[in-house]
């Protein structure tokens, strides 16, 4: 009780390095996870120059990568399969989770609910430097012998038993990240839960702190199966059992010389029990972003938020009996297909139901077409085709041609980046006013917005098409295989216009840091918005408000009849 | 500077009746559940679909790990006895049984020490089957936990114990965690040991 | 959580008394380990007999029979995911059996 008021006459490295207030985790957080996103979408470049001109070699930058990655400038396939692996794990755990539940999750949960930190500073800050650990063990794996982890993001043995030592690391790395993700995931539930101000039931949240919970829920139950089977991994990498290698495995001529008697596919399982839970922790934040920009920029109440709640709330639930549907052809049997297929289609209908909810909601509004907005709106068809594109994935039948093709990769990536990262994108135009006091440029903001929409969807679309015409993932080479000569034209297009993608960041990255200096100056309620984080200053203080936050209504009153303004904040008293 | 402060940290909330540790420990001990989960998960998927596996009573040293069983069991009754005498605000009955299960738990390591010793010593490491290898997982997992177990114990025994003299209410409280987090290892081998030695 | 010392007294006699039955339930399952049972009914036994142990622990030493609603049904979400993760990938394997 007595650490809580010593803000004031603390050393350098406790107030900034050291932090236990959660604004300052969350920008930490949130800095990290955008570096992260970068150095990920920075692979991810390298790999379509390979995809667009394989065996070519890398103009310029190729000759800065030693003869480990590319000889000649020419990636060799290791390499490729390291970017690929690293590509995915970088992404989805130390770049848009961080940032996600780390960074928006941190700082402004705490602001919604009225309270003055997160109910367990210290295990925050503890939460963030284990993350921080983690995130430097997968860099760094890129620099130990052979390499990085190269057996995908999803690591699935035989092969990443038997990978090079970057694997080991990887487990390392996961299993630091899985730590960071469990107390903090922690953290959030306790305080919903109990650090909510007074007046502020559990139905008068904003959605995006329902989102937020649920979620913590899923990182809290899902990750350790996960952790189990990455000891277990490391168990047969460095302790030689064989948990996940079957008996008389062959590689390169030579019999193993292990026990055997294990199974590849109780890695599938524990993976994938965590795996699938974790593309709803990618997504429910995001939904719950975009639900406060639409209200606050349509000025109206959210559509079926209720329906919106209990949607959520089951989705979170059957996010956990799912998972095989990753594993349709791994030869279950048709009973259990089906029990997975029925699953996968009902969990469908929750997500309709948010989408269809935040879609109506901007019936009738009186929309501001601000960046946040756009960004915001975007997402509503965008996750619409993701989640459409999943829908033969979650069919046993059309899922058997379409496993492991370009589909698949077209399918995620259309819920993660137009989705999850525009919303992420929203988020940060939206609040930068509440954590740095001024406003980012609107100009900037279009431009960013509208080269990445076009490019964006340039990259993914055609890999629906190239996945239909069979067209393998993870290949280092398409040119080897006939059925992916047609589609080879398509890899040109993609590379290009994700590489255009790439340049179209800079107005962002622009916007990001010179606003800092030059934004326009707001102060507490820029947007005129009726949640409580926009009760307290621009940015807040330890602490965060001036007086405790009483609550006395719901999260969107927008457009009230009888009212002065269009907006009714929670926690004011008097009419508005 | 606001005074706004943290709530129910000592003091339970008055809808939820519980404080913030006491629910943040009930949150972690359900992650602990599915992380042995995972590891008994394993068990099951390899046990059935082995052609053969042993019978733990023929492979393992079952007296050694009953008494074990009884070590611990005594461990979880005075590590309720520290939080009952906090109750009753007997510090020094409450170092006593703190102590006490330090010791028992120890005593639990330097057993399964000696067990893991002889199964070395006759050339059986995890690497010689999947049964060997899920028994040192699972005990060896277990055996971390305990080592944990001891480490907070400790620290509640000696540095941590000097919150008792200004804050008894949050010390409990912290006890009553501890003990949380005790009793659900302890629990936990409950299910471990008739699983791998008697099965 | 206040407490008199009379409550506490009550409730350490109840720890002793859960103290023995742990006790005499750890004998009695090793007793019927050594009968040798057929696999199942061993399984099923062994798996009762600590089932019990396990929930006078948890009502017991861990309070849970007076633990508030909020607890429980975060234990009871996780026994529903736990049961999913134990059960369901053995039936998307062919023929499980116990050797």
């Amino acid at each position: 009780m007595s650490d809580q008021h010593h803000s004031h006459g603390l050393p350098f490295w406790r107030k900034y390095i050291f932090s236990v207030d959660h604004k300052v985790i969350g920008i930490q957080y949130g800095i990290s996870g955008l570096l992260f996103l970068l150095f990920g979408f920075c692979l991810m470049m390298l790999m379509r120059w390979q995809l667009a001109y394989p065996g070519q070699p890398l103009p310029v930058l190729g000759n800065l990568f030693s003869e480990k990655f590319m000889v000649g400038g020419i990636m060799l396939p290791e390499f490729y399969n390291q970017l690929g692996a690293m590509h995915g794990t970088i992404m989805v755990f130390l770049g848009v989770v961080p940032l996600a539940v780390g960074g928006f999750g941190n700082y402004f949960v705490p602001l919604q609910i009225g309270a003055p930190d997160m109910a367990f500073p210290k295990l925050n800050m503890m939460s963030f430097w284990v993350f921080f650990l983690g995130g430097v063990s997968m860099v760094a794996s890129f620099f130990v012998p052979g390499g990085a982890a190269q057996s995908g993001w999803t690591s699935y043995p035989p092969l990443s038993d038997i990978a090079t030592t970057g694997q080991t690391v990887w487990l390392i790395g996961m299993v630091f990240l899985i730590t960071s993700s469990l107390l903090g995931s922690v953290n959030f539930i306790v305080t919903i839960v109990q650090l909510r101000a007074d007046g502020l039931s559990f139905f008068r949240l904003p959605f995006f702190v329902w989102a937020q919970f649920v979620t913590s829920f899923l990182l809290l139950l899902a990750f350790p199966p996960l952790e189990a089977a990455g000891v277990l991994q490391l168990m047969d990498r460095v302790a030689g059992t064989s948990f996940f290698l079957p008996s008389g495995l062959v590689v390169a001529g030579k019999a193993l010389t292990v026990s055997g008697g294990g199974n590849p596919l109780l890695w599938q399982h524990l993976f994938w029990f965590l795996a699938h839970p974790e593309v709803y922790v990618l997504i429910l934040p995001a939904m719950g972003i975009v639900a406060e920009i639409v209200a606050c920029n349509t000025r109206k109440p959210i559509y079926g938020y209720k329906s919106m709640v209990y949607s959520i709330v089951f989705l979170g639930f059957m996010s956990f009996i799912v998972w095989a549907h990753h594993m349709f052809l791994t030869g279950m049997g048709s009973k259990m297909s089906a029990f997975f297929q029925i699953t996968t289609m009902i969990i469908s209908i929750p997500s309709v139901i948010i989408l269809t909810a935040l879609a109506l909601s901007l019936w009738g509004g009186s929309i501001r077409f601000t960046t946040p907005m756009l960004f915001a709106t975007a997402f509503l068809p965008m996750f619409g085709i993701g989640g459409l594109t999943g829908l033969p994935l979650g069919l046993t039948a059309s899922d058997i041609p379409l496993h492991d093709t370009y589909y698949v990769i077209g399918h995620f990536h259309y819920v993660v980046a137009p989705g999850t990262i525009f919303a992420l994108f929203a988020g940060i135009y939206h609040w930068y006013p509440k954590v740095t006091g001024r406003k980012m440029s609107e100009i900037l903001g279009k431009i960013h917005f509208f080269f990445s929409l076009i490019f964006i969807n340039g990259v993914f679309m055609p890999m629906f098409i190239m996945g239909l015409a069979g067209v393998s993932r993870r290949l280092y080479d398409p040119m080897q295989y006939a059925h992916a000569q047609p589609t080879q034209p398509l890899n040109v297009f993609i590379s290009i216009c994700a590489w255009s993608l790439g340049l179209a960041q800079i107005p962002f990255i622009l916007n990001f840091f010179g606003s800092l200096i030059w934004g326009k100056k707001v102060d507490r309620n820029p947007w005129e918005s009726t949640t409580l984080e926009w009760a307290a200053p621009s940015p807040p203080p330890h602490g965060n408000f001036d007086t405790v936050p009483q609550v006395y209504r719901g999260p969107y009153e927008y457009s009230v009849p009888g009212q002065k303004h269009d907006f009714w904040p929670q926690d004011m008293a008097k009419e508005n | 500077m606001s005074d706004n402060l943290i709530r129910y940290i000592s003091k339970p909330h008055p809808v939820t009746g519980v404080t913030n540790a006491k629910l943040g420990i009930w949150c972690f001990l359900a992650s602990e559940v599915m992380l042995f989960g995972g590891l008994f998960s394993a068990y099951v998927l390899l046990r059935t679909g082995a052609p053969l596996w042993p019978r733990g009573s023929e492979i393992l040293n079952v007296p050694l790990a009953t008494l074990n069983t009884i070590i611990l069991i005594t461990s979880s009754v005075t590590m309720v006895m520290a939080w009952a005498s906090l109750a009753m605000k007997e510090f020094s009955k409450y170092k006593r049984y703190m102590g006490m299960t330090i010791l028992l738990a120890l005593a639990f390591l330097v057993v399964k020490a000696f067990e893991y010793g002889h199964k070395f010593e006759h050339h059986h490491f995890p690497s010689t089957n999947t049964f060997y290898a899920i028994y040192f997982t699972l005990t060896g997992l277990h055996g971390l936990h305990i080592v944990g177990g001891v480490v907070v114990n400790t620290y509640f025994l000696f540095p941590g114990s000097r919150m008792w003299e200004h804050d008894p209410e949050q010390f409990m409280g912290r006890i009553e965690c501890a003990g949380l987090y005790w009793h659900f290892v302890d629990l936990v081998w409950i299910f471990l040991f008739p699983v791998l030695y008697l099965l | 959580m206040e407490h008199s010392t009379e409550e506490i007294k009550k409730h350490v006699k109840v720890y002793i008394a859960v103290f023995a039955a742990l006790a005499f339930l750890t004998v009695v399952t090793v007793a019927i380990s050594y009968l040798h049972l057929p696999i199942f009914q061993a399984i099923l036994v062994a798996l009762v007999i600590a089932t019990i142990k396990g929930s006078l622990v948890a009502c017991f030493f861990m309070h849970l029979i007076s633990e508030k609603q909020i607890i429980f049904s975060v234990l009871l979400l996780t026994v529903v995911f736990f049961a999913a993760l134990l059960l369901l990938p053995v039936f998307t394997s062919g023929h499980p059996h116990v050797a």
